[in-house]
């Protein structure tokens, strides 16, 4: 896979920087397609997915564009935007979780912080507390003949019985924040194609018709240059507008990585051959930064990724440079078909390439 | 070493020992052909150290490399190794080292220390019995493991996809360990665990018949001291979890060499089925790895608080109830996979429960103590501290519990230092209390009461030092398996790294007690403990006879 697949990135790379937009497109289809194959073979998963996804995203996206973000020629709108210092990404020394800009991250560290960690903090300098005080009262000094005493219903049921009541109380949030984790996407949310690769990212916006652009860790220099945190900084980021929910469909085109974006509380395992559905509503501008959350080999520490949410005007306009139509959905072409077809053969393939 | 586990009036050398018991064999016979459970469970014992020196070693060059940010010495590891000293074969080392340190730990250390170390000594002791039902079986249990281990060590030196060794996690994921891996290490750390699943059921198949046949008279199941309930139940679950993790690897193997696609989305196959198969055996490993250390530290709580043991059946069942429990939860470790959320509450849900058994446990430990008459010998000082650090590892499970709380834990140093706290701080607490408890027993001499001590406090603050940062790091993000990470988490990893180094140092202290013991060490009386400890094994002489009950005792 890996041998299979670097020329290509290459071949894809120098393409986007000399050729432009149209064999840029041409390219990305085609490094896309083994991931296309397996996706649409299996039971979407949590809710059926796949069908939509694919022939938009293999559409060769004909419109110009300028495929390097960080030299837009055509449509100069966009300029990635700077981080800010201690949101969306870690802080030095930080202890606690990164502060949440969405409603799920919200509800998530109020239930965290109000509930779970003062009752786990409780619990333990509790025990903390009994055995200390058990040392100290029945030292052998203090206590030098032991009591007979070994069965006490009334307390035996006391500790099997708060127990179960506090994890009860626990149960409860838990319960809704699963619940609103998983409630049916918007009508209007805007759906991202996301595809783990060894090692990077490949993101399309399948309704704006933005073909899938590959996003890779900047090195330690380049991360400098640009003023962004090393091993979180990227070249090609996934920009989405503020407030508008986000619908990813999460795969993986060779091992299983995972999407993730601490800021969000969004985690989500990118599957071979499964399409997996989760959804994050950004409520605030600025960059946030994830890094890849399964072991994927080689480089599974060097695939991070970052999110630029934007006022929904700087997003539209980002999404007019990379050749799309904010507005979407974009009518389905005849193109997608024969597309789809070729590329088939690759995974089919896999197999006898591995060992 | 050797005469660990001669007979009480040998005063020749273990290999010449043979003149007072006339069926005690020669060193080759002794060693290496040995059917006595006091012998096989010093082998094991000696194993286990051995794989945890090899385990640690490897845990303490990945402190190194993580102590700073940047990546220092990976491609020089990996070349002394005798790979490419390139930028990929380093990265790939890293992958191997978290790999062979999982596995090491897990299959290597903790389980022959606790079922085939104390349980093979203690548990035919503590039942009055002359030996283990199936001596010979259990010589093959022991040898079976030891290749096993030979298996996992050597398949670092074979290639492994992007450089030597098995760059696949513990967790052997498919497909980064089907496709995602050329080469014959995984083969190796596969067969490896083969081995070390097949010894295991064997020794399970031998502790059950043990224990259910071979108690001595009056000894009835509800008299049996914990440690022997801990082993029974830690029997159960191995022998009906390792199958799954056997089935899994083996179509591992076949997906690998044969061309199925059990794993495989493109030939029908699916990844997650893995993940499933794995975590049914996965999750209730955690807690073979942790009852036996239940029940090691139920018998010294009650020997050193001069008191029987609190709430003696709720303790017993609570353990089954644990052990039951354990076979329901196991997708809490795949929260993240994609599952729908029913299946997610569900496990949620269950996940909890667990809770209410371990509680009972604690609290009735504590009670074990109320009322004592308590003196603090280096077995109840680590006893005690396992209590602790193991309530505080399994109040972050519970927190790790909640599907929902999980998305943003999943796969974080969180997790890590969770599983840490309970094993690292916990079953590891568990095999010190027990060793320092039952050495004099073994080896007939008494440790250092001050380098016990000494070793205790120096650990127990390592290990602190060592995790207890990793929960921040977790909570900020920082995931698991990283090699390399952004400047922000650089002050909370360079903790972790110091608090290896003290840690180390305790070690050091109890390598040091040992050697000291077995040379200069005080010869132990029959029961050092006094009137607390009430079981089998202290009416026998330090150490016992090489085959001891020939007459069976009988329990009022």
């Amino acid at each position: 896979m890996k041998s299979l697949k670097t020329p290509v990135i290459k071949v894809l790379i120098a393409a986007a920087l000399s050729l432009g937009a149209v064999g840029a497109g041409h390219a990305q289809t085609a490094a896309t397609a083994p991931a296309e194959a397996p996706a649409a073979t299996v039971a979407a998963n949590p809710a059926p997915v796949a069908a939509p996804v694919e022939a938009p995203a293999a559409m060769p996206a004909a419109a110009p564009a300028a495929a390097d973000a960080a030299a837009p020629a055509g449509d100069a709108t966009y300029v990635p935007m700077k981080p800010t210092p201690g949101v969306g990404q870690p802080i030095d020394r930080g202890i606690d979780f990164q502060p949440q800009v969405s409603p799920i991250g919200e509800q998530a560290i109020w239930f965290n912080h109000v509930m779970l960690l003062p009752i786990i903090t409780f619990i333990s300098l509790f025990v903390l507390g009994l055995m200390l005080w058990a040392m100290f009262r029945y030292r052998a000094k203090a206590n030098p003949v032991p009591s007979k005493t070994t069965h006490n219903t009334f307390i035996e049921i006391i500790w099997t019985a708060i127990p179960v009541l506090i994890l009860a109380v626990i149960a409860v949030p838990s319960i809704r924040l699963l619940a609103a984790q998983y409630e049916p996407p918007a009508k209007d949310a805007l759906t991202i194609k996301v595809t783990g690769y060894q090692w990077y990212w490949g993101y399309a916006y399948p309704d704006q018709g933005i073909g899938e652009y590959v996003s890779k860790m900047l090195t330690k220099e380049q991360a400098d240059a640009a003023g962004e945190p090393h091993q979180l900084a990227v070249d090609n980021r996934m920009v989405v507008p503020v407030g508008r929910q986000v619908k990813l469909i999460i795969t993986g085109a060779d091992v299983i990585h995972s999407f993730a974006v601490p800021a969000f509380w969004t985690k989500m395992d990118a599957v071979p051959g499964r399409a997996n559905e989760t959804t994050f509503t950004a409520n605030k501008v600025g960059v946030y930064y994830g890094q890849c959350s399964e072991l994927c080999g080689v480089d599974h520490g060097y695939m991070p990724i970052a999110v630029e949410v934007l006022p929904v005007d700087k997003w539209e306009a980002w999404v007019r440079s990379k050749g799309g139509n904010p507005a979407g959905p974009v009518v389905e072409t005849a193109a997608a078909a024969p597309t789809e077809s070729a590329p088939t053969a690759a995974p089919a393939a896999v197999p006898a390439a591995k060992n | 070493m050797t005469d660990i586990a001669a007979t009480a009036p040998a005063h020749g050398h273990a290999d010449h020992a043979n003149d007072h018991d006339h069926d005690t064999p020669g060193f080759f016979v002794r060693w290496f052909m040995s059917t006595n459970h006091k012998d096989i469970g010093t082998l094991y014992l000696i194993f286990a150290i051995v794989a945890g020196i090899v385990g640690g070693v490897l845990s303490g060059m990945m402190r190194l490399e993580l102590a700073e940010p940047g990546v220092q010495y990976l491609g020089g590891w990996a070349e002394m190794l005798g790979g490419a000293g390139d930028e990929v074969a380093g990265k790939h080392f890293w992958n191997v080292m978290i790999t062979a340190h999982g596995l090491i730990m897990v299959f290597f250390m903790v389980m022959p220390a606790m079922i085939g170390g104390f349980g093979n000594w203690f548990v035919p002791l503590m039942i009055g019995a002359p030996d283990m039902a199936f001596p010979r079986m259990n010589n093959v249990s022991f040898w079976l493991t030891f290749v096993a281990f030979v298996m996992l060590v050597g398949s670092m030196f074979v290639p492994g996809g992007s450089g030597l060794g098995a760059g696949t996690g513990w967790t052997v994921y498919a497909p980064l360990s089907t496709s995602g891996s050329a080469g014959p290490a995984v083969d190796m750390a596969i067969f490896s665990l083969h081995l070390a699943g097949a010894a295991s059921i064997l020794g399970a198949i031998n502790f059950i018949t043990t224990i259910f046949n071979m108690r001595a008279p009056g000894m009835t199941i509800h008299k049996m001291p914990l440690f022997v309930w801990s082993v029974l139940v830690t029997a159960f679950l191995l022998l009906l979890a390792l199958p799954v993790l056997a089935a899994a690897i083996t179509m591992l193997l076949t997906d690998r060499n044969f061309g199925t696609t059990f794993y495989d989305a493109a030939g029908g196959g699916d990844p997650v089925l893995y993940q499933h198969l794995f975590w049914f055996f996965g999750h209730p490993e955690v807690y073979i790895m942790i009852l036996p250390g239940f029940g090691i530290v139920s018998q010294i709580i009650s020997t050193f608080s001069r008191k029987p043991v609190f709430g003696y059946l709720g303790m017993a069942y609570a353990m089954v109830a644990i052990g039951v429990v354990g076979f329901i939860v196991w997708a809490h470790h795949m929260f993240t996979v994609g599952m729908s959320v029913n299946l997610k509450m569900y496990f949620t849900a269950a996940t909890m429960v667990i809770a209410v058994p371990t509680g009972i446990k604690i609290f009735s430990w504590i009670a074990t103590m109320w009322g004592g008459s308590m003196s603090f010998k280096t077995p109840m000082v680590w006893s005690l501290g396992f209590i602790f650090m193991f309530t505080v590892g399994g109040v972050t499970g519970v927190v790790l519990a909640n599907g929902g709380v999980d998305t943003a834990l999943h796969d974080t140093y969180y997790v890590v230092a969770h599983f840490h706290y309970v094993l690292s701080l916990g079953a590891v607490f568990s095999l010190f209390a027990g060793f320092y408890y039952w050495f004099p027993k073994m080896s007939g001499r008494m440790y250092s009461e001050v380098l016990g001590q000494l070793h205790f406090w120096i650990f127990f603050i390592g290990v602190n030092v060592l995790f207890f940062p990793q929960h921040f790091l977790g909570q900020q993000g920082m995931p698991r398996r990283y090699p390399d990470y952004p400047d922000a988490y650089a002050f909370w990893h360079l903790i972790s790294s110091y608090g290896y180094v003290i840690m180390g140092v305790g070690v050091l202290i109890f390598f040091a007690n040992i050697l000291y013991s077995l040379v200069a060490g005080k010869k132990a009386a029959d029961n050092p403990w006094g009137e607390g400890a009430t079981t089998l094994e202290w009416t026998l002489s330090s150490p016992p006879p090489f085959h001891q009950f020939n007459e069976l005792p009988r329990i009022a």
